[in-house]
Protein backbone atom coordinates (compact mmCIF):
# COMPACT_ATOMS: atom_id res chain seq x y z
CA UNK A 1 0.00 0.00 0.00
CA UNK A 2 2.79 1.97 1.15
CA UNK A 3 4.72 1.42 -2.24
CA UNK A 4 1.61 3.08 -4.23
CA UNK A 5 1.78 5.89 -1.87
CA UNK A 6 5.49 6.44 -3.21
CA UNK A 7 4.71 5.63 -6.76
CA UNK A 8 2.49 8.22 -6.76
CA UNK A 9 4.78 10.60 -5.27
CA UNK A 10 7.27 9.75 -7.12
CA UNK A 11 5.36 9.47 -10.48
CA UNK A 12 4.57 13.94 -9.74
CA UNK A 13 0.98 13.69 -9.56
CA UNK A 14 0.81 14.71 -6.29
CA UNK A 15 3.74 17.24 -5.25
CA UNK A 16 2.17 20.53 -5.97
CA UNK A 17 -1.41 19.89 -3.75
CA UNK A 18 0.80 17.83 -1.05
CA UNK A 19 3.05 20.55 -1.36
CA UNK A 20 -0.12 23.08 -0.23
CA UNK A 21 -2.08 20.85 1.91
CA UNK A 22 1.52 20.36 4.41
CA UNK A 23 2.26 23.94 4.14
CA UNK A 24 -1.11 24.85 5.14
CA UNK A 25 -1.02 22.47 7.89
CA UNK A 26 2.56 23.88 9.15
CA UNK A 27 1.02 27.27 9.40
CA UNK A 28 -2.16 26.56 11.19
CA UNK A 29 0.16 24.60 13.84
CA UNK A 30 2.56 27.21 13.88
CA UNK A 31 -0.17 29.40 14.72
CA UNK A 32 -1.68 27.34 17.72
CA UNK A 33 1.50 28.77 19.92
CA UNK A 34 1.01 32.55 19.30
CA UNK A 35 -0.59 34.46 21.40
CA UNK A 36 -2.82 36.46 18.72
CA UNK A 37 -4.65 32.99 18.36
CA UNK A 38 -7.93 33.87 17.01
CA UNK A 39 -9.71 31.16 19.81
CA UNK A 40 -7.84 33.12 22.52
CA UNK A 41 -10.14 35.99 21.81
CA UNK A 42 -11.75 36.29 25.83
CA UNK A 43 -10.19 38.92 27.66
CA UNK A 44 -7.96 37.23 29.73
CA UNK A 45 -5.99 34.97 26.93
CA UNK A 46 -4.70 31.31 26.90
CA UNK A 47 -4.78 29.59 29.99
CA UNK A 48 -2.56 26.67 30.00
CA UNK A 49 -3.81 24.14 33.38
CA UNK A 50 -1.60 20.51 34.27
CA UNK A 51 -4.06 18.53 35.81
CA UNK A 52 -3.98 15.18 37.51
CA UNK A 53 -6.07 12.84 35.06
CA UNK A 54 -9.09 11.88 37.93
CA UNK A 55 -9.57 15.62 36.88
CA UNK A 56 -10.80 15.41 33.69
CA UNK A 57 -14.94 15.72 33.99
CA UNK A 58 -14.87 18.21 36.28
CA UNK A 59 -12.35 20.53 34.86
CA UNK A 60 -13.30 20.14 31.49
CA UNK A 61 -17.16 21.07 32.64
CA UNK A 62 -14.84 24.24 34.55
CA UNK A 63 -13.36 24.96 31.14
CA UNK A 64 -16.28 25.57 28.95
CA UNK A 65 -17.73 27.72 31.49
CA UNK A 66 -15.03 29.88 31.72
CA UNK A 67 -15.25 33.21 30.13
CA UNK A 68 -12.54 34.88 31.53
CA UNK A 69 -9.91 33.20 30.01
CA UNK A 70 -9.82 30.22 26.97
CA UNK A 71 -8.56 27.04 28.92
CA UNK A 72 -6.25 24.53 27.45
CA UNK A 73 -5.93 21.27 29.89
CA UNK A 74 -3.06 18.94 30.06
CA UNK A 75 -4.63 15.44 31.82
CA UNK A 76 -2.04 12.99 33.03
CA UNK A 77 -0.82 10.85 35.65
CA UNK A 78 0.43 13.91 38.48
CA UNK A 79 3.93 12.25 38.73
CA UNK A 80 4.72 12.59 35.37
CA UNK A 81 2.69 16.55 34.85
CA UNK A 82 5.69 17.13 37.82
CA UNK A 83 8.13 15.63 35.90
CA UNK A 84 7.26 17.71 32.38
CA UNK A 85 7.52 21.19 34.87
CA UNK A 86 10.74 19.85 36.82
CA UNK A 87 11.74 19.34 32.46
CA UNK A 88 11.24 23.00 31.83
CA UNK A 89 7.30 23.18 30.93
CA UNK A 90 5.73 25.68 32.36
CA UNK A 91 1.65 25.88 32.05
CA UNK A 92 -0.22 28.40 34.07
CA UNK A 93 -1.58 26.22 36.79
CA UNK A 94 -0.50 22.71 38.42
CA UNK A 95 -3.35 20.31 39.76
CA UNK A 96 -2.52 16.88 41.57
CA UNK A 97 -4.05 14.49 42.71
CA UNK A 98 -2.18 14.88 46.33
CA UNK A 99 -0.45 17.34 48.52
CA UNK A 100 3.20 15.84 47.86
CA UNK A 101 3.58 16.90 44.53
CA UNK A 102 2.75 20.56 44.76
CA UNK A 103 4.96 20.32 47.94
CA UNK A 104 7.42 19.36 46.53
CA UNK A 105 7.93 21.56 43.72
CA UNK A 106 6.94 24.64 46.18
CA UNK A 107 10.23 23.61 47.87
CA UNK A 108 11.92 23.04 44.17
CA UNK A 109 11.41 26.72 43.92
CA UNK A 110 9.14 25.49 40.97
CA UNK A 111 5.30 26.84 41.91
CA UNK A 112 4.25 29.17 43.66
CA UNK A 113 2.34 28.50 47.54
CA UNK A 114 -0.36 25.27 46.91
CA UNK A 115 -3.86 25.36 47.86
CA UNK A 116 -5.72 22.12 49.35
CA UNK A 117 -8.66 22.76 47.00
CA UNK A 118 -10.60 19.61 46.56
CA UNK A 119 -10.64 15.53 48.38
CA UNK A 120 -11.77 12.58 46.30
CA UNK A 121 -12.77 8.85 47.89
CA UNK A 122 -10.91 5.43 47.06
CA UNK A 123 -13.23 2.92 45.82
CA UNK A 124 -12.88 -0.50 44.29
CA UNK A 125 -14.50 -0.60 41.15
CA UNK A 126 -15.53 -3.34 39.18
CA UNK A 127 -16.70 -4.10 35.61
CA UNK A 128 -20.74 -2.68 35.88
CA UNK A 129 -21.84 -6.34 34.51
CA UNK A 130 -18.98 -7.89 36.11
CA UNK A 131 -19.82 -10.20 39.06
CA UNK A 132 -16.94 -11.76 39.94
CA UNK A 133 -15.81 -9.12 42.70
CA UNK A 134 -18.30 -8.07 45.12
CA UNK A 135 -16.07 -7.48 48.30
CA UNK A 136 -12.58 -6.55 49.24
CA UNK A 137 -12.40 -10.05 50.58
CA UNK A 138 -13.14 -11.71 47.17
CA UNK A 139 -9.68 -9.80 45.53
CA UNK A 140 -7.76 -12.69 47.69
CA UNK A 141 -9.79 -15.21 45.47
CA UNK A 142 -7.08 -17.00 42.70
CA UNK A 143 -7.53 -16.35 39.19
CA UNK A 144 -8.85 -12.26 39.92
CA UNK A 145 -7.03 -9.88 37.74
CA UNK A 146 -6.21 -6.93 39.27
CA UNK A 147 -5.30 -3.62 38.10
CA UNK A 148 -3.68 -0.89 40.53
CA UNK A 149 -1.65 2.45 39.59
CA UNK A 150 1.93 2.06 39.59
CA UNK A 151 3.69 2.85 42.89
CA UNK A 152 4.91 6.25 41.99
CA UNK A 153 1.56 8.09 40.52
CA UNK A 154 -1.34 9.15 43.54
CA UNK A 155 -3.55 6.34 43.02
CA UNK A 156 -0.79 3.56 43.28
CA UNK A 157 0.51 5.12 46.33
CA UNK A 158 -3.22 5.38 47.68
CA UNK A 159 -3.84 1.67 46.90
CA UNK A 160 -0.54 0.61 48.91
CA UNK A 161 -1.51 2.40 51.98
CA UNK A 162 -5.27 0.73 51.55
CA UNK A 163 -3.32 -2.44 51.18
CA UNK A 164 -1.17 -1.54 53.97
CA UNK A 165 -3.93 -1.70 56.41
CA UNK A 166 -5.13 -4.92 55.67
CA UNK A 167 -3.84 -8.48 57.77
CA UNK A 168 -0.35 -9.25 56.05
CA UNK A 169 -1.62 -12.54 54.32
CA UNK A 170 -4.87 -11.02 53.22
CA UNK A 171 -2.36 -8.07 51.47
CA UNK A 172 0.09 -11.29 50.09
CA UNK A 173 -2.46 -12.70 48.02
CA UNK A 174 -4.06 -9.68 46.97
CA UNK A 175 -1.02 -8.44 45.61
CA UNK A 176 -0.40 -11.86 44.00
CA UNK A 177 -3.11 -11.52 41.61
CA UNK A 178 -1.89 -7.68 40.85
CA UNK A 179 -1.77 -8.44 36.60
CA UNK A 180 -0.88 -4.13 35.92
CA UNK A 181 0.91 -1.51 37.32
CA UNK A 182 -0.75 1.07 35.03
CA UNK A 183 1.01 4.95 34.70
CA UNK A 184 -2.65 6.54 35.70
CA UNK A 185 -5.92 6.26 36.54
CA UNK A 186 -7.20 5.87 32.99
CA UNK A 187 -5.19 3.12 32.60
CA UNK A 188 -6.93 1.24 34.78
CA UNK A 189 -10.66 2.06 34.02
CA UNK A 190 -9.74 1.26 30.37
CA UNK A 191 -8.73 -2.11 31.37
CA UNK A 192 -11.84 -2.74 33.47
CA UNK A 193 -14.28 -1.54 30.70
CA UNK A 194 -12.52 -3.80 27.94
CA UNK A 195 -13.01 -6.23 30.86
CA UNK A 196 -9.16 -7.14 30.61
CA UNK A 197 -9.29 -6.95 34.65
CA UNK A 198 -12.30 -7.90 37.44
CA UNK A 199 -11.74 -5.17 39.35
CA UNK A 200 -9.28 -2.07 40.33
CA UNK A 201 -8.83 0.67 42.71
CA UNK A 202 -9.79 4.30 41.83
CA UNK A 203 -11.07 7.17 42.67
CA UNK A 204 -15.19 7.47 43.38
CA UNK A 205 -14.69 10.52 40.94
CA UNK A 206 -13.45 7.97 38.10
CA UNK A 207 -16.56 5.38 38.18
CA UNK A 208 -19.19 8.17 38.32
CA UNK A 209 -17.75 9.27 34.83
CA UNK A 210 -18.18 6.19 33.11
CA UNK A 211 -22.25 6.40 33.72
CA UNK A 212 -22.57 2.89 34.55
CA UNK A 213 -19.80 1.24 32.76
CA UNK A 214 -18.10 0.78 35.94
CA UNK A 215 -19.03 0.28 39.44
CA UNK A 216 -17.65 1.23 42.82
CA UNK A 217 -17.48 -0.90 46.30
CA UNK A 218 -16.90 1.17 49.14
CA UNK A 219 -13.92 1.07 51.19
CA UNK A 220 -14.45 0.58 54.88
CA UNK A 221 -13.69 3.87 56.67
CA UNK A 222 -10.60 2.62 58.74
CA UNK A 223 -8.68 1.21 54.81
CA UNK A 224 -10.15 4.90 53.88
CA UNK A 225 -6.68 7.24 52.97
CA UNK A 226 -6.32 10.81 52.86
CA UNK A 227 -6.77 11.89 49.23
CA UNK A 228 -6.74 15.50 49.44
CA UNK A 229 -5.90 17.61 46.07
CA UNK A 230 -3.28 20.52 45.74
CA UNK A 231 -3.01 23.47 43.17
CA UNK A 232 -0.62 26.17 42.35
CA UNK A 233 0.31 28.38 40.18
CA UNK A 234 3.45 27.53 38.31
CA UNK A 235 6.31 29.99 38.77
CA UNK A 236 7.10 32.16 35.07
CA UNK A 237 3.36 31.32 34.22
CA UNK A 238 2.20 33.27 31.35
CA UNK A 239 -0.93 33.92 32.52
CA UNK A 240 -0.88 34.76 36.38
CA UNK A 241 -3.75 36.66 36.82
CA UNK A 242 -6.11 34.11 34.69
CA UNK A 243 -4.65 31.29 37.14
CA UNK A 244 -5.36 32.40 40.04
CA UNK A 245 -9.12 33.30 39.31
CA UNK A 246 -9.15 29.69 38.10
CA UNK A 247 -8.08 28.55 41.53
CA UNK A 248 -10.00 30.67 43.28
CA UNK A 249 -13.22 29.00 41.44
CA UNK A 250 -11.94 25.80 42.43
CA UNK A 251 -12.33 26.90 46.32
CA UNK A 252 -15.37 28.73 45.84
CA UNK A 253 -17.42 29.55 42.48
CA UNK A 254 -18.45 27.23 39.15
CA UNK A 255 -15.28 24.85 39.67
CA UNK A 256 -16.31 24.13 43.22
CA UNK A 257 -19.33 23.38 41.90
CA UNK A 258 -18.21 20.72 39.21
CA UNK A 259 -16.10 19.17 41.14
CA UNK A 260 -19.13 18.47 43.49
CA UNK A 261 -21.04 17.45 40.61
CA UNK A 262 -18.31 15.23 39.38
CA UNK A 263 -18.16 13.54 42.96
CA UNK A 264 -15.73 15.39 44.22
CA UNK A 265 -15.74 16.26 47.85
CA UNK A 266 -14.83 19.64 50.12
CA UNK A 267 -11.38 19.86 50.99
CA UNK A 268 -10.33 18.77 54.00
CA UNK A 269 -10.13 21.47 56.78
CA UNK B 1 27.61 33.74 -10.37
CA UNK B 2 25.65 34.51 -7.52
CA UNK B 3 22.34 33.75 -9.02
CA UNK B 4 23.96 30.13 -9.67
CA UNK B 5 24.72 29.85 -6.17
CA UNK B 6 21.88 30.02 -3.82
CA UNK B 7 20.53 26.80 -4.38
CA UNK B 8 23.14 24.33 -3.29
CA UNK B 9 23.07 26.92 -0.39
CA UNK B 10 19.72 26.31 0.01
CA UNK B 11 20.06 22.78 -0.28
CA UNK B 12 23.20 23.01 2.69
CA UNK B 13 20.74 25.21 4.53
CA UNK B 14 18.30 22.48 4.59
CA UNK B 15 20.36 19.61 5.10
CA UNK B 16 21.93 21.69 8.54
CA UNK B 17 18.35 22.37 9.67
CA UNK B 18 16.95 19.01 9.45
CA UNK B 19 20.58 17.17 11.14
CA UNK B 20 20.48 19.83 13.98
CA UNK B 21 16.61 18.91 14.80
CA UNK B 22 16.73 15.12 14.26
CA UNK B 23 20.11 14.71 16.22
CA UNK B 24 19.42 17.07 19.16
CA UNK B 25 17.24 15.39 21.11
CA UNK B 26 19.28 12.41 20.67
CA UNK B 27 22.16 13.97 22.11
CA UNK B 28 20.48 15.98 24.74
CA UNK B 29 20.27 12.20 26.56
CA UNK B 30 23.41 11.50 26.71
CA UNK B 31 24.56 14.97 28.07
CA UNK B 32 21.22 15.73 30.46
CA UNK B 33 22.88 12.57 32.61
CA UNK B 34 26.84 12.52 33.53
CA UNK B 35 27.97 8.61 32.02
CA UNK B 36 28.64 7.55 35.51
CA UNK B 37 25.25 8.60 36.92
CA UNK B 38 23.75 6.68 33.56
CA UNK B 39 26.20 3.43 34.75
CA UNK B 40 24.86 3.61 37.97
CA UNK B 41 21.14 3.67 37.46
CA UNK B 42 21.48 0.36 34.93
CA UNK B 43 22.39 -1.36 38.60
CA UNK B 44 18.86 -1.01 39.29
CA UNK B 45 17.23 -4.34 39.11
CA UNK B 46 13.97 -3.06 37.61
CA UNK B 47 16.19 -1.67 35.08
CA UNK B 48 17.81 -4.77 34.37
CA UNK B 49 14.29 -6.66 34.60
CA UNK B 50 13.20 -4.46 31.86
CA UNK B 51 16.10 -4.68 29.42
CA UNK B 52 16.36 -8.30 30.04
CA UNK B 53 12.57 -8.19 29.30
CA UNK B 54 13.05 -6.42 26.10
CA UNK B 55 15.59 -8.42 24.73
CA UNK B 56 13.88 -11.79 24.99
CA UNK B 57 10.15 -10.76 24.20
CA UNK B 58 11.73 -8.57 21.00
CA UNK B 59 14.20 -11.80 19.68
CA UNK B 60 11.18 -13.85 20.56
CA UNK B 61 8.96 -12.21 18.32
CA UNK B 62 11.31 -11.98 15.64
CA UNK B 63 12.18 -15.79 15.19
CA UNK B 64 8.04 -15.93 14.55
CA UNK B 65 7.94 -13.41 12.29
CA UNK B 66 10.80 -15.07 10.29
CA UNK B 67 9.73 -18.58 10.84
CA UNK B 68 6.16 -17.51 9.16
CA UNK B 69 7.05 -14.81 7.46
CA UNK B 70 9.64 -15.68 4.95
CA UNK B 71 7.53 -18.14 3.26
CA UNK B 72 4.72 -16.19 3.18
CA UNK B 73 6.51 -13.52 1.70
CA UNK B 74 7.97 -15.47 -0.80
CA UNK B 75 4.34 -16.65 -1.67
CA UNK B 76 3.41 -13.26 -2.22
CA UNK B 77 6.61 -12.56 -4.19
CA UNK B 78 6.32 -15.48 -6.76
CA UNK B 79 2.35 -15.94 -7.49
CA UNK B 80 0.00 -13.86 -8.61
CA UNK B 81 -3.71 -14.51 -7.60
CA UNK B 82 -6.73 -13.31 -7.07
CA UNK B 83 -7.14 -10.69 -3.97
CA UNK B 84 -2.95 -10.63 -3.46
CA UNK B 85 -3.21 -6.77 -3.47
CA UNK B 86 -5.66 -6.97 -1.01
CA UNK B 87 -3.41 -9.34 1.08
CA UNK B 88 -0.69 -7.24 0.78
CA UNK B 89 -2.76 -4.22 1.99
CA UNK B 90 -3.50 -5.70 5.13
CA UNK B 91 -0.42 -7.46 6.01
CA UNK B 92 0.59 -4.02 5.68
CA UNK B 93 -1.73 -2.36 7.45
CA UNK B 94 -0.29 -2.36 11.00
CA UNK B 95 2.43 -0.55 9.83
CA UNK B 96 0.23 2.96 9.51
CA UNK B 97 -1.87 1.87 12.50
CA UNK B 98 -1.68 3.58 15.62
CA UNK B 99 0.09 1.29 18.15
CA UNK B 100 -2.99 2.12 20.85
CA UNK B 101 -5.41 0.67 17.85
CA UNK B 102 -3.51 -2.10 17.63
CA UNK B 103 -3.65 -2.90 21.71
CA UNK B 104 -7.32 -2.44 22.10
CA UNK B 105 -7.68 -4.31 18.71
CA UNK B 106 -5.46 -7.70 20.19
CA UNK B 107 -7.47 -7.04 23.72
CA UNK B 108 -10.54 -7.58 21.67
CA UNK B 109 -9.51 -10.52 19.93
CA UNK B 110 -7.55 -12.30 22.43
CA UNK B 111 -8.67 -10.51 25.71
CA UNK B 112 -11.44 -12.26 28.52
CA UNK B 113 -13.88 -10.31 26.92
CA UNK B 114 -13.07 -10.74 22.68
CA UNK B 115 -13.41 -12.85 20.15
CA UNK B 116 -11.25 -15.85 21.29
CA UNK B 117 -11.80 -15.60 24.41
CA UNK B 118 -14.29 -17.91 25.30
CA UNK B 119 -11.99 -20.38 23.34
CA UNK B 120 -9.12 -19.48 25.45
CA UNK B 121 -10.69 -19.74 28.20
CA UNK B 122 -12.14 -23.05 27.70
CA UNK B 123 -8.40 -24.28 26.94
CA UNK B 124 -7.46 -22.82 29.97
CA UNK B 125 -4.99 -20.16 28.22
CA UNK B 126 -4.46 -16.66 29.32
CA UNK B 127 -2.61 -13.89 27.41
CA UNK B 128 -3.47 -10.52 28.45
CA UNK B 129 -0.71 -10.03 31.22
CA UNK B 130 1.44 -12.37 30.34
CA UNK B 131 4.64 -12.07 28.65
CA UNK B 132 3.65 -14.03 25.79
CA UNK B 133 0.90 -11.09 25.37
CA UNK B 134 4.30 -9.31 25.02
CA UNK B 135 5.42 -10.89 22.67
CA UNK B 136 1.92 -10.79 20.70
CA UNK B 137 2.19 -7.27 20.36
CA UNK B 138 5.78 -6.93 19.32
CA UNK B 139 5.03 -9.74 16.42
CA UNK B 140 1.87 -7.46 15.03
CA UNK B 141 3.19 -4.53 15.22
CA UNK B 142 6.86 -5.44 13.92
CA UNK B 143 6.14 -8.02 11.35
CA UNK B 144 4.91 -5.72 8.55
CA UNK B 145 8.84 -3.93 8.38
CA UNK B 146 9.88 -7.73 7.49
CA UNK B 147 7.21 -8.83 5.25
CA UNK B 148 7.51 -6.16 3.29
CA UNK B 149 11.28 -5.99 2.85
CA UNK B 150 11.25 -10.04 2.53
CA UNK B 151 8.76 -9.91 -0.68
CA UNK B 152 10.48 -6.67 -2.17
CA UNK B 153 13.96 -9.30 -1.61
CA UNK B 154 12.93 -12.20 -2.81
CA UNK B 155 10.54 -10.48 -6.10
CA UNK B 156 14.11 -8.96 -7.16
CA UNK B 157 15.78 -12.51 -7.10
CA UNK B 158 16.58 -13.60 -10.77
CA UNK B 159 13.13 -15.90 -12.12
CA UNK B 160 15.89 -17.41 -14.26
CA UNK B 161 17.65 -18.90 -11.54
CA UNK B 162 14.57 -20.02 -9.65
CA UNK B 163 13.36 -21.86 -13.12
CA UNK B 164 17.50 -23.18 -13.14
CA UNK B 165 17.38 -24.95 -9.93
CA UNK B 166 13.61 -26.69 -10.53
CA UNK B 167 14.96 -27.99 -14.01
CA UNK B 168 18.26 -29.43 -12.43
CA UNK B 169 15.65 -31.25 -10.80
CA UNK B 170 15.14 -29.50 -6.91
CA UNK B 171 12.13 -29.83 -5.63
CA UNK B 172 10.11 -26.21 -4.65
CA UNK B 173 10.84 -26.53 -1.25
CA UNK B 174 14.79 -26.77 -1.81
CA UNK B 175 14.88 -23.84 -4.24
CA UNK B 176 13.07 -21.68 -1.91
CA UNK B 177 15.84 -23.01 0.59
CA UNK B 178 18.59 -23.22 -1.32
CA UNK B 179 18.29 -20.46 -4.02
CA UNK B 180 15.86 -18.17 -2.81
CA UNK B 181 16.63 -17.62 0.66
CA UNK B 182 20.12 -16.77 0.20
CA UNK B 183 19.80 -14.52 -2.64
CA UNK B 184 17.24 -12.11 -0.93
CA UNK B 185 19.34 -12.64 2.24
CA UNK B 186 20.68 -9.20 2.71
CA UNK B 187 17.01 -7.21 1.59
CA UNK B 188 15.79 -9.56 4.34
CA UNK B 189 18.46 -9.07 7.02
CA UNK B 190 17.94 -5.18 6.50
CA UNK B 191 13.79 -5.89 7.31
CA UNK B 192 14.40 -8.18 10.07
CA UNK B 193 16.63 -4.85 11.85
CA UNK B 194 13.98 -2.72 11.06
CA UNK B 195 11.41 -4.97 12.62
CA UNK B 196 13.80 -5.65 15.56
CA UNK B 197 13.72 -1.55 16.13
CA UNK B 198 10.52 -1.52 15.91
CA UNK B 199 9.52 -3.83 18.29
CA UNK B 200 12.16 -2.23 20.87
CA UNK B 201 10.70 1.03 20.82
CA UNK B 202 7.01 -0.68 21.53
CA UNK B 203 4.95 1.45 23.72
CA UNK B 204 1.20 1.75 22.88
CA UNK B 205 0.25 -1.60 22.19
CA UNK B 206 2.09 -3.39 24.87
CA UNK B 207 0.76 -0.91 27.41
CA UNK B 208 -2.59 -1.83 26.58
CA UNK B 209 -2.46 -5.30 25.35
CA UNK B 210 -0.65 -6.56 28.05
CA UNK B 211 -0.01 -3.94 31.05
CA UNK B 212 2.68 -3.15 32.90
CA UNK B 213 4.45 -5.51 35.36
CA UNK B 214 7.73 -5.38 36.48
CA UNK B 215 9.56 -8.32 34.80
CA UNK B 216 6.93 -10.28 32.92
CA UNK B 217 5.47 -7.43 30.88
CA UNK B 218 7.25 -3.92 31.91
CA UNK B 219 9.43 -3.38 28.33
CA UNK B 220 12.02 -0.83 28.41
CA UNK B 221 10.06 1.93 26.70
CA UNK B 222 7.45 0.96 29.43
CA UNK B 223 9.95 1.16 32.23
CA UNK B 224 10.89 4.48 31.04
CA UNK B 225 7.48 5.65 31.29
CA UNK B 226 7.00 4.44 34.79
CA UNK B 227 10.12 6.23 35.95
CA UNK B 228 9.72 9.23 34.53
CA UNK B 229 8.09 10.66 37.28
CA UNK B 230 10.36 10.20 40.48
CA UNK B 231 13.60 8.18 38.65
CA UNK B 232 14.22 10.70 35.91
CA UNK B 233 18.32 9.40 35.26
CA UNK B 234 17.58 5.99 35.23
CA UNK B 235 14.79 6.87 32.63
CA UNK B 236 17.24 8.48 30.74
CA UNK B 237 19.83 5.18 31.11
CA UNK B 238 17.12 3.05 30.16
CA UNK B 239 16.38 5.52 27.08
CA UNK B 240 20.64 5.51 26.21
CA UNK B 241 20.39 1.96 25.69
CA UNK B 242 17.45 1.77 23.89
CA UNK B 243 19.63 4.65 21.32
CA UNK B 244 22.33 2.50 21.49
CA UNK B 245 20.91 -0.45 20.60
CA UNK B 246 18.82 1.22 17.60
CA UNK B 247 21.73 3.14 16.70
CA UNK B 248 23.80 -0.50 16.12
CA UNK B 249 20.64 -1.97 14.23
CA UNK B 250 20.79 1.05 11.50
CA UNK B 251 24.47 0.89 11.12
CA UNK B 252 24.19 -2.80 10.85
CA UNK B 253 21.38 -2.00 7.88
CA UNK B 254 23.78 0.35 6.39
CA UNK B 255 26.53 -2.66 6.32
CA UNK B 256 24.43 -4.98 5.01
CA UNK B 257 23.77 -2.90 2.42
CA UNK B 258 27.05 -2.28 2.13
CA UNK B 259 27.99 -5.80 1.51
CA UNK B 260 25.66 -6.34 -1.09
CA UNK B 261 26.55 -3.11 -2.78
CA UNK B 262 30.03 -4.56 -2.55
CA UNK B 263 29.44 -8.06 -4.01
CA UNK B 264 27.25 -6.32 -6.42
CA UNK B 265 30.13 -4.43 -8.00
CA UNK B 266 32.75 -7.47 -7.56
Amino acid sequence: MLRHVDNVIRRGRWPRALCAVLLTLALSVGGCGSDDDERSSADGGELIVSAAQSLSPAFEAYGSELTAADAQFSFAGSDELAAQIRGGARPDVFAAANTELPDDLFREGLVEKPVLFTSNRLVLAVPGDGDKVRSLEDLTKQGIALAIGAEDVPIGTYTRKVLGGLSASMQKRILANVETEEPNVGGIAAKLTLHAADAGFLYITDVEATNGRLEAIELPDGLQPRVAYGAAIVKGARNREAARSFIDGLLDGAGAEELRDAGFEPPPT
Amino acid sequence: MIRASWFPGALFGALALALTFLALPVVAIFVEATPGELIGSLDDPGVLDALWLSLRTTLTALAIIVVVGTPAAYLLATRRFRGRELVVTLVELPLVLPPAVAGIGLLATLGPGGLAGGALEVAGIRIVYETVAVVIALTFVAAPFFLRSAQAALESVDRTWLEASRTLGCSEARTFLRVAIPAAAPGMLAGLALAWGRALGEFGATLIFAGSFRGRTQTAPLAIYERLGTDFTASLALSAVLVGASAALLLSVKLVGGLRAADAAR
